[in-house]
C-alpha cells in the first residue's frame, strides 16, 4: 500500500491553507526538520507538509482533504516512540496533535480522566493526584510522551504485570477516520456494544484512525510501596528467583532485572549503590495496603534468599526506594555514556527461556563485535537489550541492525514476540515477516482496508506487504545466514 | 474425554461451507445458546476440539483448545493455586473455554480484576475462508500486529471459529471474606464509590435492593484491616453467595419477565424504569427484570453513558444488543467482510445486519 509520488503539492497546500491558519501549515525545510524523526533517530524523512490543527473540525477537514487528494497522513504526538512509527512520509502530510493538550475532565467518582491526545502521560497522574488517584501505565518516557501516542502503541511500563498495558486502562476513544467520520469507541461503562474496537484501535500504530480524545481509567494510589534489591552471582539464579516469587502467589508491582554491564553503567552514572560485582540484580517492588506490603516484603525476602541471592536489601525509606529505582530508570542514558550510540531492542520471551536467550545474545555480541547491556522487565518477560555502537564508524549501524534483527528472531524462536511495547513502526517491519505467516499478514491488511481502503494512514508501517517479506526472506537466504531454518518461510 | 486436535476436520468443514456459501452455527457446550440473537445454519460442533495444550504456572499462562470444558481449565488452575481472574459464569456444566471467550462474559471480580478480554494473550482461529491463523501469543506484552485476539472476545463467533486461546492467569487470593450491609440503592452506590477511591481490596460487590454485599480479597492482614473499615456483618456462606450470583442461580434471576443487562457509568443515579434491580461491579453493571418497553430501557441506558442487552427472555429474533450508530455499524460490516467474506459464521447472532 505504498503511495506513489503523484501528489498535487500546490493544490494540497492551497487547500490546507484555506482550512487552517497560516502558522499551522508548515512546508519550509527549516520548519519541517523538527518532525523528521521520532525517538528512533536512525530513520529520518521530511514530510511534504506538517500541519498543526487545534480544533476537531480542522482535523476532520485535513483528513477529508487527504482522502480526496489521496495523500498519505502520518499522525504524531510527542515523537518519543522508539520504532519509527511517527516517521514522516515524504509524499505525505505530518499531522501533529501537539496542540490538543487539554485535560478536559477529571472525574474522581468514576475514576476517569477525559483528555485530549496531546496530553503528556505524567500530566494525567499529576492532575489526578489531588484526588488520590493516578494513571497506571508508565512508559519510561512518561514525562514527555503523550496519551495519544500511548494508545497508538499500546504502551507499557515497569508496572504492567500487575496493572496492565494501555489497553487495560482506557475506557473510551474518540477517533476520526480517514474519510472524516468521528467515531466514539467504548463508553462510560466497563464494556460497549459490538466488536471490541477499543482493543483493535489500541496499538494500531496510527494505521486505522486518528485519536482525538481519550478517556482513561484512574486507580487509587497505593497506600504504600516498598522495594527490594537482590544481587546474584549468576543470571540463571536471578531468573529462577522471578519464577519463584510468582509461584508463591505474589504479583509484584514492578520486577526488573539488569545484567552486569547495565549495573555498572547505571552505578557509574547515578551512584544508586548497586553491587558492582554482581552478575545480575533484581529490583522487586510490592505495593498495596500497609499490611499487604509488610506481609509481601517478608515473603519476597525469604524467596530471594532461598533462590540464592548473594545479598538482599530492603529500601529503608522512600528516599532509598527512589535511589534503588534511579539506577534502573537511568539505565538507558547510563549505557548511552559508554558509547556514542546505542540501539534499544524490545523483544518479549517466555521467562523460562531467559538463560538461553541471554547466552545466545552474548554469543551474537562476540560475533558482531558489538557490546550489549541487558535490562529486562523480568516480571512480564520483556527484554531490552541495548546494543552499543558508533554511527560514525562505517558499517557499524548496519551491523547493529543485523544484530538486532537476530535478537528479535531469537525471541520469536523461543515462543516470544518481536515487540513487547515499542511497536513495529518502520523498525521491525521485516521481522513481522518472521513473526507472522502470509495469511495472517493478509488478514491484517484486510482489517486495515476495513478502516482505510486506500491505505492512506501511516502507509508502509506496522504491517509489511507480502512483496516486502519475499524480498526480506530472499535477502537472508542469499547471504546464507538464515537465522532460524526451522521456521517456515514464504 | 481425551484431548483431541479436531482442527483439520473443522477446517475442512469451513472450507466446504465457504465454497458453498453455506451458513454455520458454531456450537461448543450449548450452555450460552440463549445469549444473542437467534441464528441459522448447519451446526458446527467444536466441543470435540479439546485439551489443555500448555500450562506454565510460573509464567502465569494457560493455553487450551476452544472445546475444553471451562471446569477442566478452572480445576487445573486451582491445583496450582491459580485462577481465571475474570471469574467467568458457566451457565451450565458443559460450558467451554471457547464459548466463554466468544461471549466475553465475566463474573463478580470483573470490576477489580478485568474482563475476559483483558486476560486474552493470544488465539488461533479459522476465518471465514477456512484459513488457520494465529495472533498474539503466550507472553504478557506483545504489540506486534493488530490485537485480533481481543477482537475475538465478545464477537460471538461472527468473525472466526476459535481453535485455541492463551490466557493470563493469576494467583488465588490468600484470604477472602464477604461483608453484608443493610443499605438502600443510593446509599450503596455512594459507599461503593467512596471505597473505590481508596486502595482497598474490594474484589466484588452486589446490591440486591436492600443489602449491599462486598467481597474482600488479598492477604490476611489487608482483608482484616479493610473489614474493620467497611463494617457490616460477615456472611457465613460468602463463597456460595458469589457462586450463585455468577451463575444467576439466585431468586432474582428466576423471575419470568425479561432479564436486561445494563452496563453504565458506575455513578449513574438509579434509573427510573419499572422493574426489579440488582447491581454489580460497583454500580457499573445493573441487572433489570422488567416488562418495560425495550426502547425506554435502551434510551435510559444510553442517557447513563452505557448500553442495554436483552440478556434472557423477550424476543431474541429482534434486537438483542444495543443498536450501533450508522458509522460504527458500517465499520462492523466491513470487519465482518474482512474475516468472513461469505458471511457463513453465525449470521445475525449479534446484529441482523450481519
Amino acid at each position: 500500500m505504498e503511495q506513489a509520488a503523484g501528489v498535487d503539492t500546490s493544490a494540497l497546500l492551497r487547500q490546507l491553507r484555506a482550512q487552517l491558519p497560516a502558522e499551522a501549515v508548515l512546508d519550509q525545510p527549516e520548519d519541517l526538520h523538527p518532525f523528521e524523526c521520532d525517538g528512533l533517530s536512525a530513520y529520518r524523512e521530511l514530510p511534504l507538509v506538517a500541519v498543526l490543527p487545534d480544533t476537531l473540525e480542522q482535523v476532520r477537514e485535513i483528513l477529508r482533504l487527504c482522502h480526496r487528494l489521496q495523500v498519505p497522513v502520518v499522525a504524531r504526538g510527542a515523537g518519543t516512540g522508539l520504532s519509527g512509527g511517527a516517521l514522516p512520509h515524504r509524499h505525505g502530510v505530518l499531522l501533529s496533535l501537539a496542540k490538543f493538550n487539554a485535560i478536559l475532565d477529571i472525574d474522581p467518582r468514576r475514576r476517569t480522566a477525559r483528555v485530549q491526545p496531546g496530553v503528556r502521560n505524567l500530566a494525567i497522574s499529576q492532575a489526578a493526584a489531588p484526588y488520590g488517584l493516578y494513571y497506571a501505565p508508565d512508559p519510561s518516557s512518561q514525562i514527555a510522551c503523550t496519551i495519544g501516542g500511548n494508545v497508538a502503541e499500546n504502551s507499557g511500563g515497569v508496572h504492567c504485570l500487575k496493572y496492565g498495558l494501555t489497553v487495560h486502562n482506557i475506557q473510551q476513544l474518540n477517533v476520526i477516520t480517514i474519510d472524516g467520520e468521528l467515531l466514539t469507541i467504548g463508553g462510560s461503562g466497563l464494556d460497549a456494544p459490538g466488536y471490541d474496537l477499543l482493543a483493535l484501535l489500541t496499538g494500531s500504530e496510527g494505521m486505522l484512525a486518528v485519536i482525538v480524545e481519550v478517556t482513561v481509567k484512574l486507580l487509587p494510589a497505593p497506600e504504600r510501596a516498598q522495594v527490594l534489591l537482590a544481587a546474584f552471582d549468576d543470571v540463571v539464579k536471578a531468573g529462577q528467583a522471578v519464577g519463584n516469587i510468582i509461584s508463591a502467589g505474589i504479583i509484584p508491582a514492578g520486577l526488573e532485572m539488569m545484567d552486569r554491564l547495565a549495573i555498572r553503567a547505571a552505578e557509574d552514572f547515578v551512584h544508586a549503590g548497586y553491587p558492582r560485582d554482581a552478575e545480575a540484580i533484581l529490583l522487586c517492588e510490592v505495593d498495596g495496603t500497609n499490611e499487604e506490603v509488610s506481609e509481601h516484603i517478608l515473603r519476597v525476602r525469604g524467596i530471594l534468599h532461598d533462590s540464592g541471592a548473594s545479598e538482599v536489601r530492603t529500601a529503608r525509606n522512600d528516599a532509598e526506594r527512589l535511589t534503588f529505582w534511579k539506577g534502573r530508570k537511568a539505565a538507558f542514558p547510563a549505557v548511552g555514556r559508554l558509547s556514542p550510540d546505542y540501539y534499544c531492542m524490545d523483544g518479549t520471551i517466555p521467562r523460562k527461556h531467559l538463560p538461553q536467550v541471554l547466552k545466545t545474545i552474548a554469543e551474537l555480541s562476540v560475533e558482531y563485535e558489538l557490546p550489549v547491556a541487558n535490562v529486562f522487565h523480568a516480571g512480564d518477560g520483556n527484554l531490552h537489550p541495548l546494543i552499543l555502537y558508533d554511527a560514525n564508524k562505517p558499517g557499524e549501524l548496519e551491523r547493529t541492525e543485523a544484530f538486532g534483527g537476530r535478537i528479535l528472531e531469537l525471541c520469536v524462536e523461543v515462543g516470544g514476540t518481536i515487540t513487547g511495547e515499542h511497536g513495529v513502526g518502520m523498525e521491525k517491519i521485516d521481522q513481522m515477516c518472521v513473526q507472522f505467516e502470509a495469511l495472517e499478514l493478509q488478514q491484517f491488511h484486510a482489517i486495515k482496508a476495513a478502516f482505510d481502503s486506500h491505505g492512506l494512514l501511516n502507509p508502509g508501517k506496522a504491517v509489511p506487504t507480502l512483496h516486502r517479506c519475499a524480498e526480506f526472506g530472499a535477502m537472508h537466504v542469499h547471504k546464507g545466514e538464515l537465522p532460524s531454518p526451522q521456521l517456515e518461510r514464504f | 474425554m481425551s484431548d483431541v486436535d479436531a482442527s483439520p476436520a473443522l477446517q475442512a468443514r469451513i472450507q466446504a461451507a465457504y465454497r458453498e456459501a453455506a451458513p454455520l452455527c458454531i456450537r461448543g457446550g450449548d450452555s450460552k445458546t440463549f445469549y444473542g440473537r437467534e441464528s441459522s445454519g448447519d451446526a458446527l460442533d467444536v466441543s470435540d476440539h479439546r485439551g489443555i495444550t500448555h500450562y506454565e504456572p510460573t509464567e502465569l499462562v494457560i493455553t487450551a483448545r476452544a472445546g475444553t470444558p471451562l471446569r477442566t481449565v478452572e480445576q487445573t488452575l486451582q491445583e496450582h493455586g491459580q485462577m481465571l481472574a475474570f471469574e467467568p459464569p458457566h451457565f451450565g456444566d458443559s460450558a467451554t473455554l471457547g464459548g466463554t471467550i466468544a461471549c466475553n462474559l465475566s463474573g463478580p471480580r470483573r470490576a477489580s480484576a478485568g474482563a475476559a478480554r483483558d486476560f486474552v494473550l493470544g488465539c488461533r482461529i479459522i476465518n471465514g475462508k477456512g484459513e488457520i491463523l494465529s495472533f498474539g501469543g503466550e507472553v504478557m506484552k506483545n504489540v506486534a500486529g493488530y490485537d485480533v485476539s481481543r477482537l475475538m472476545c465478545g464477537a460471538l463467533g461472527t468473525l472466526g471459529v476459535l481453535l485455541e486461546v492463551s490466557l493470563k492467569v493469576l494467583p488465588q487470593p490468600e484470604a477472602e471474606t464477604t461483608l453484608s450491609l443493610q443499605v438502600g440503592d443510593r446509599q450503596a452506590l455512594a459507599r461503593l464509590h467512596e471505597w473505590a477511591q481508596q486502595p482497598l481490596p474490594v474484589s466484588a460487590s452486589c446490591h440486591d435492593g436492600s443489602n449491599l454485599h462486598v467481597r474482600l480479597s488479598g492477604t490476611q492482614g489487608a482483608v482484616s484491616a479493610a473489614r474493620k473499615l467497611i463494617g457490616g456483618d460477615e456472611m457465613a456462606d460468602g463463597v456460595r453467595f458469589w457462586q450463585r450470583l455468577r451463575e444467576q442461580q439466585s431468586g432474582f434471576f428466576a423471575a419470568p419477565q425479561s432479564l436486561w443487562r445494563l452496563s453504565l457509568a458506575s455513578d449513574a443515579a438509579p434509573l427510573p424504569l419499572e422493574g426489579k434491580w440488582l447491581y454489580e461491579w460497583g454500580g457499573a453493571l445493573r441487572w433489570l427484570v422488567s416488562t418495560a418497553a425495550p426502547a425506554s430501557i435502551r434510551a435510559a441506558a444510553e442517557a447513563a453513558g452505557g448500553h442495554a442487552v436483552l440478556f434472557r427472555g423477550g424476543d431474541h429474533a429482534g434486537a438483542v444488543f444495543h443498536p450501533l450508530p450508522d458509522a460504527l455499524m458500517s465499520i462492523h460490516k466491513k470487519l465482518k467482510q474482512a474475516f468472513d467474506p461469505k458471511a457463513i459464521f453465525n449470521p445475525g447472532r449479534m446484529y441482523p445486519e450481519f
